[in-house]
């Protein structure tokens, strides 16, 4: 009943704070949306190289593997064993060189499609135990979802009703994904960052332009990102998702002008006595024929594409419960990428993740809000810069709440049961 | 002519004396909040990093931290001070024996395990992070300096943020 009352007096404009806090409201929303009919970010083609190979992640908070079979295709199922219920994949990535994952507990058997293959003792021995005679391999295989791959971003479906992966997204959104994945790409590293605080904190946070200069006072401090650069906001028809663009600098008012006014800003007082050392971490190798400096594409409801300066990375969001979540940063450079580049991407890495100049406060603003509505019964908060409602476009970004009111739009729409609103 | 094993035992004995109080003095000097001084343990052609062993063990290079000169060591200091917002909170490092594992011309490789315990101001103290120091020391005017050092760390799932050197 709480949950209903929660999701009744909430617009997208003004959230009840109860749906951080209540069990029951993370609960139903494990039903409605990780299992419900979207498509989760979980990997990149990437890090599936070869027959057998597989990682294991979740979908919110179920375990899931997705797998690449000896043919080549790719395939996903529920790490959770048809018998007892136990992880059959114990580790977070591999390869199956025999194409099989057998679950350590009672050894059954299954490929990489997700089909059992093999029951130890099915037939007893000498006459005494076993599984029935109709016992059926086919019918206790593991729990298969969908996968969708676009570009080399993996996704999956609990739902048969979830829209072709495209329509889900929206033209918009897969005309910047097919922009940042223009060709083959090879995967960097990882890094994990464990915010307490609930996962639509963080949704809200990415989609929140309005914060940028504000709390990550690297950005004007430092100069990366100035009012006065050109920036657009977009979302999908529906406002499930969230693009962010800005660009860099024009010829006449670079970064080196930014950089050279953010060094008299850093010195306080002292003007021209406390330089930015080395301002190399900010150096922007043009790499795509655009503009774009700054791409920060939130997809619904599971990750965070980003193109920061020459910095790429997806952060998959992990629900681990409802006042807990882990960001997954996957970080991203070319296959035909040589030293130097590589090398200039990890300088750039030091802007983002859970150390970076201009993203560590994002786990500290979720946290602000999870503790700061606790106890918030009856309070709702007020997301109205810029409007009440959700328009395609916003140009310049900074000053509007739009893809937030956009994610809650969607949000609720699935939580509320009109799944209509699918396009 | 080499030396007795006696002599080079206390050659070696004197070396790890001198590569753990380096330690002991570079974590008091983060953990007593004098970290404008926390550059001067570092050469000024240094390389520091701090990566998860997640990363380290699968080859891959990205670091979540990574600095190739003194300089950008400065800078993550003046950061700290001067832009990043984040959970006020003491450091404490606790560190284990140094293991010296050569000593070339490059300088002394050593290891070393930290535990670094942050307490935030609601006064619990949590483990935030625990690994080792892969060290190379150099020796400029008799004074060991850091030429090389990568924070790898074990506890790869991040507590928030991680803003304060280790």
């Amino acid at each position: 009943m709480r949950t209903n009352d929660a999701l009744a007096t909430s617009v997208p404009r003004a959230v009840d704070a109860r749906l951080y806090h209540e069990p029951d409201v993370f609960a139903e929303e494990q039903r409605r949306i990780f299992r419900g009919p979207v498509w989760s970010y979980v990997a990149l083609e990437a890090e599936l190289e070869g027959p057998g190979a597989f990682k294991s992640t979740f979908v919110g908070d179920t375990p899931v593997v997705v797998t690449r079979d000896q043919e080549g295709a790719l395939h996903a199922w529920v790490n959770r064993c048809a018998h007892k219920g136990a992880l059959v994949c114990r580790a977070p990535r591999g390869r199956a060189t025999d194409g099989s994952f057998v679950c350590v507990y009672h050894q059954w058997a299954y490929d990489a499609q997700g089909n059992l293959r093999g029951v130890p003792f099915r037939r007893g021995l000498k006459g005494v135990g076993g599984m029935a005679q109709d016992f059926d391999l086919a019918q206790h295989g593991l729990r298969k979802l969908r996968v969708a791959n676009l570009c080399g971003m993996l996704f999956l479906s609990f739902d048969e009703k979830a829209p072709p992966l495209e329509q889900f997204l929206g033209e918009a959104m897969c005309y910047y994904i097919r922009r940042v994945f223009n060709r083959p790409i090879r995967v960097l590293g990882y890094a994990r960052q464990n915010m307490r605080g609930n996962w639509k904190l963080y949704s809200e946070n990415s989609r929140d332009g309005y914060h940028g200069g504000l709390l990550h006072l690297f950005y004007p401090t430092f100069g990366i990102y100035r009012p006065s650069q050109e920036s657009a906001g977009e979302v999908d028809e529906v406002g499930f998702h969230s693009a962010f663009t800005v660009s860099k600098p024009s010829q006449t008012d670079g970064y080196e002008n930014y950089q050279r006014e953010a060094n008299r800003e850093m010195s306080g007082a002292s003007a021209g006595a406390e330089m930015l050392r080395d301002p190399s971490v900010l150096t922007f190798r043009p790499e795509f024929d655009d503009n774009i400096a700054l791409l920060i594409q939130s997809l619904f409801p599971s990750v965070v594409l980003q193109q920061i300066q020459n910095t790429l990375a997806t952060r998959q969001i992990v629900t681990r419960g409802v006042a807990e979540t882990e960001l997954v940063w996957t970080y991203f450079g070319y296959a035909d990428d040589d030293e130097a580049m590589t090398r200039h991407r990890i300088r750039n890495i030091n802007l983002v993740g859970p150390a970076g100049y201009i993203s560590m406060e994002d786990g500290e603003a979720v946290e602000l809000c999870q503790q700061g509505t606790a106890g918030a019964d009856g309070w709702s908060s007020f997301v109205e810069m810029g409007g009440t409602d959700v328009v395609p476009k916003v140009a310049p970004i900074g000053l509007d709440e739009n893809a937030v009111r956009g994610f809650w739009t969607g949000y609720f729409a699935l939580m509320k049961g009109a799944a209509e609103v699918l396009p | 002519m080499s030396l007795p094993a006696a002599a080079m035992n206390v050659e070696r004995q004197l070396l790890l004396s001198e590569i753990a109080e380096f330690n002991a003095a570079y974590a008091h000097c983060i953990d007593d909040d004098q970290l404008e001084q926390w550059p001067e343990f570092f050469a000024e052609d240094c390389e520091y990093q701090i990566i998860p062993r997640e990363n380290v063990d699968l080859g891959l290079p990205a670091a979540i931290v990574f600095c190739d000169n003194r300089g950008m060591l400065i800078d993550r200091v003046v950061a700290l001070r001067k832009a990043n917002i984040y959970p006020a909170h003491y450091s404490r490092h606790v560190l284990g024996a140094p293991v010296l594992l050569d000593a070339d011309g490059r300088g002394l490789h050593s290891q070393t395990s930290y535990v670094l315990m942050l307490t935030r101001m609601d006064g619990e103290t949590r483990l935030f992070s625990a690994g080792k120091y892969v060290d190379v020391m150099v020796r400029e005017n008799g004074v060991l300096r850091l030429k090389n050092r990568s924070v790898v760390f074990d506890t790869h799932r991040i507590d928030t943020l991680l803003v304060t050197p280790i």
